[in-house]
């Protein structure tokens, strides 16, 4: 009971009561999904403990069996504490522990700026490779769906560059009126796409996604869907 | 000064660490990995720590406390119930009393599906599906019925394409008019230049066949992810059509995708030769 029964319970009540709190906009039901938005941010730092945890159990477990590339392991694990320590201690901080732990001059910010945000630029930048692969054997038009992403997306990425006109310019310059003419409709063409069939295929997805969560937020609170609780032998 | 220029050099020796990957897989990509890991981790940790725990948390709940100490009651002594959620939450690193983090958990789920039950429906459900059915036919008071027989009549033609062409890709479909899909097609895209071309060179013409059109995506689109019957027939058409809709809208996303992430790659090529190596101005 206590490990399956009451959790239901829980989810039911709280879901009912989050559902019907919209219906009442009085106090104390008024405010009820703001104080749950905090609520969920608070626990969701105990959660990120958990996770913080774990990384240091998989990595140090990972260095004392002496597992393949152990090395990298204490790279993160340094990585993790320095920051860690920089951002709890505000160390450097111009400001003390009073101030922003993002304050210009702290260790945290040096960090953040001179190694977290050149990795993470990279490594979303190192996407366009794979991305420029992918688009190969995407774009290969080799049935008509394929064919209408492909003139989509090349329409698209010509439209929002300044390519359109460069090439418009070269024409008009060589006296080829119409192809000059049919570049500079381009950025046109691409607003319509954008406004108008894309719009359609989002929306279509957008209310698909909604009929997807809504049914799933019922099976949640009625007790349907379980899964989020485990098995029983935890 | 000293520091931003070791600072540069660092960046510099991680960015062509992480790029060193296009070579191949290899031990200055791996320890730019393992810092990345390390460092992100890190990073969430602490902003969340302070932002979370200590601004939402912490500095809500302890005056609150000292409030109660003096005889008052402040509504901020709720947040103890988070607290002690959040704690139940660290139970789960006890094995024997670890189910008691299913409480916590089924307060945040529950919580979330009530909140997400109501604003899906509210945004992403009825606001979208009222945004889809506008009105089709609209006279502007400027123009009346007679002035505006040329344009009337001129869309007319453009909305027979558009059902004609439409009919034929969706009533088609097994029967004596079916018609081969690129046939299809062509039809199809007719109809899209015709609306095209209504709405570029006809402002302020009666019929709304943008809405029309959007319309039209929206309802096929729909009917492709209704999965319950068979796509044989009308559905199997307007399922094509709705295909045909959502493959413009992964397009467009795959041609944001390509522009963003090239737009990264210009940025760090930017750093490195303007901020490192000083090559360009």
């Amino acid at each position: 009971m206590w490990r399956r029964t009451v959790p239901i319970m829980i989810t039911f009540i709280v879901g009912t009561v989050l559902v019907v709190a919209e219906f009442i906009p009085h106090k104390p039901f008024g405010n009820l999904g703001e104080d749950f938005s905090l609520y969920f941010d608070i626990i969701a730092v105990f959660a990120f403990i958990l996770g913080g945890g774990n990384l240091c159990r998989v990595h140090f477990s990972k260095v004392y069996r002496k597992k393949t590339d152990w090395q990298f392991s204490i790279v993160t694990l340094l990585g993790f504490f320095v920051m860690l320590a920089a951002g709890l201690f505000k160390i450097g901080n111009p400001e003390g522990i009073q101030g922003d732990v993002t304050a210009a001059g702290s260790l945290f910010a040096d960090l953040y700026d001179s190694m977290f945000t050149p990795l993470q630029g990279t490594m979303y930048a190192l996407l366009a490779f794979f991305v420029a692969s992918a688009s190969y054997r995407a774009f290969r038009a080799k049935n008509i769906d394929a064919s209408i992403l492909l003139i989509a997306a090349f329409v698209i990425l010509l439209g929002r560059t300044p390519a359109p006109s460069l090439i418009a310019d070269f024409f008009a310059g060589a006296g080829i009126t119409f192809m000059a003419t049919a570049f500079n409709f381009v950025p046109t063409l691409t607003d319509w796409i954008m406004d108008v069939p894309n719009l359609a295929g989002q929306r279509a997805i957008l209310i698909g996604i909604a009929l997807g969560v809504i049914s799933m937020a019922l099976r949640l609170i009625l007790g349907v869907e379980r899964t989020y609780l485990g098995s029983d032998s935890k | 000064m000293g520091s931003d220029l070791i600072g540069v050099w660092i960046a510099a020796f991680l960015t062509l660490g992480i790029m060193s990957f296009l070579y191949k897989d290899n031990p200055w990509y791996k320890f730019s990995e393992a810092i990345f890991v390390g460092l992100s981790a890190g990073y969430w940790f602490a902003s969340l720590f302070w932002q979370s725990l200590h601004a939402k948390f912490w500095a809500n709940w302890s005056p609150a406390v000292q409030s109660l100490f003096q005889g008052q009651f402040d509504y901020n002594l709720l947040y103890t119930g988070a607290g002690i959620l959040g704690l139940m939450m660290l139970l789960r690193l006890i094995p024997p009393i670890g189910w008691i983090s299913r409480w916590p958990l089924s307060v945040v789920v529950g919580g979330t599906a009530g909140l997400y039950l109501i604003n899906y429906l509210v945004s992403n459900a009825v606001r979208q599906i009222g945004s889809t059915i506008q009105p089709v036919v609209t006279f502007p008071e400027s123009i009346g019925w007679i002035n505006s027989g040329g344009v009337i009549i001129g869309n007319v033609l453009v909305f027979a394409v558009l059902i004609v062409s439409l009919g034929f890709i969706l009533f088609g479909r097994n029967t004596t008019i079916d018609l081969p899909t690129p046939t299809k097609l062509f039809f199809f895209l007719i109809a899209l230049v015709a609306c095209a071309l209504g709405t570029f060179y006809s402002l302020s013409m009666p019929l709304n066949l943008t809405g029309l059109i959007i319309f039209m995506g929206v309802f096929c689109g729909l009917i492709y992810f209704f999965f319950s019957k068979e796509h044989t027939g009308f559905f199997g058409g307007a399922a094509t059509v709705g295909t045909w809709f959502l493959m413009v809208t992964f397009g467009a996303s795959f041609g944001y995708t390509v522009m963003s992430r090239m737009s990264l790659l210009i940025g760090r090529i930017d750093f490195l030769l303007v901020e490192w190596l000083k090559v360009v101005n």
